[in-house]
């Protein structure tokens, strides 16, 4: 079973599942780049609420998913995180470095929203790819 | 004197794959709502539970298992699971225990993370005669 992907507008969003396998995470990698780079969208909601835990193993998931959008231009947002989670994430030692992360789907999408326009006021690059909208 | 264990429930989940490290988490986590951990108690159990399990599967190069125990103690109620194999084993359990040491390109952040998470913290293991790690929480 794939990881579904929805996309709304610029946004991308991908629900993580607890169960998520090393293999499905690579397809799922693979796929947010090819989308990144096909259609206009240039943000990534990684939606973690239906997971039980989050254990070093989701951790390095979620960075490097995060880390490669980033390379691809994009920008990614972590939410659904749940204040535990996040206590316990720190407590061994890793937080989810580098990723921003939003207390559920809808601050999530508003922070994304918020950079890519940001994105778009002081960076010519991004502006130019918010008005091709080939994809 | 050591303090007599009283045992409350036992199970035994073996561990082949990534799913039956989810099963393990979702027993434990069923188990101590039923005896009244608290939520966050429960969540480090059930984090350990899948850093030791996910070693396992990614590690020892062999099946194991986690067997999960509910005990009193000096009046005290204790969730423990032990997750066992007899895989390839730890060459440095000392380095092992080290934050960010990996053999195998992870964070190597679980077995000192585990060891945050919890009251009670044992690893024993040689090369080549697999791994057992005991973890504790108490009310
Ligand atoms: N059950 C096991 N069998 C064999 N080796 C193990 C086992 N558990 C842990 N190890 C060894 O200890 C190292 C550190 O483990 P850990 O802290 O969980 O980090 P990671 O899993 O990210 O590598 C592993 O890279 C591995 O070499
Ligand atoms: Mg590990």
């Amino acid at each position: 079973m794939r990881i579904p992907i929805l996309r709304l507008g610029e946004i991308l969003l991908a629900p993580i599942q607890s169960d998520i396998t090393d293999e499905q995470a690579m397809q799922l990698q693979a796929e947010i780049l090819k989308l990144l780079e096909i259609t206009t969208a240039r943000g990534v909601v990684l939606d973690i609420s239906a997971l039980d835990v989050v254990d070093s193993y989701m951790a390095r998931i979620l960075t490097d998913t995060a880390r490669m959008a980033r390379l691809m231009g994009g920008e990614v947002v972590i939410s659904g995180m749940n204040p535990t989670v996040a206590i316990a994430l720190i407590e061994m030692g890793r937080e989810l470095i580098n990723v921003a992360t939003a207390l559920n789907l809808e601050q999530a999408v508003d922070a994304l929203k918020a950079r890519l326009s940001s994105f778009d006021d002081h960076d010519g690059i991004a502006t130019g790819r918010s008005v091709s909208h080939g994809g | 004197m050591t303090p007599v264990e009283q045992t409350l429930l036992t199970a035994l989940v073996p561990i082949i794959t990534e799913l039956d490290v989810s099963r393990a988490r979702q027993e434990a986590t069923a188990i101590a709502a039923a005896h009244g951990f608290s939520k966050p108690a429960a969540y480090r159990m059930a984090t350990a539970i899948s850093e030791l399990g996910n070693n396992i599967v990614f590690h020892a190069g062999e099946p194991g298992e986690i067997r999960l125990r509910v005990l009193r103690a000096d009046g005290r109620l204790g969730l423990e699971a032990v997750a066992e194999d007899r895989g390839r084993g730890i060459d440095d359990v000392a380095l092992a225990m080290l934050d960010g040491y990996s053999t195998g390109g992870g964070l190597g952040c679980g077995l000192p993370g585990c060891r945050r998470l919890v009251d009670e913290f044992e690893i024993s293991s040689a090369p080549g005669k697999g791994a057992c790690v005991k973890v504790r929480l108490w009310i």
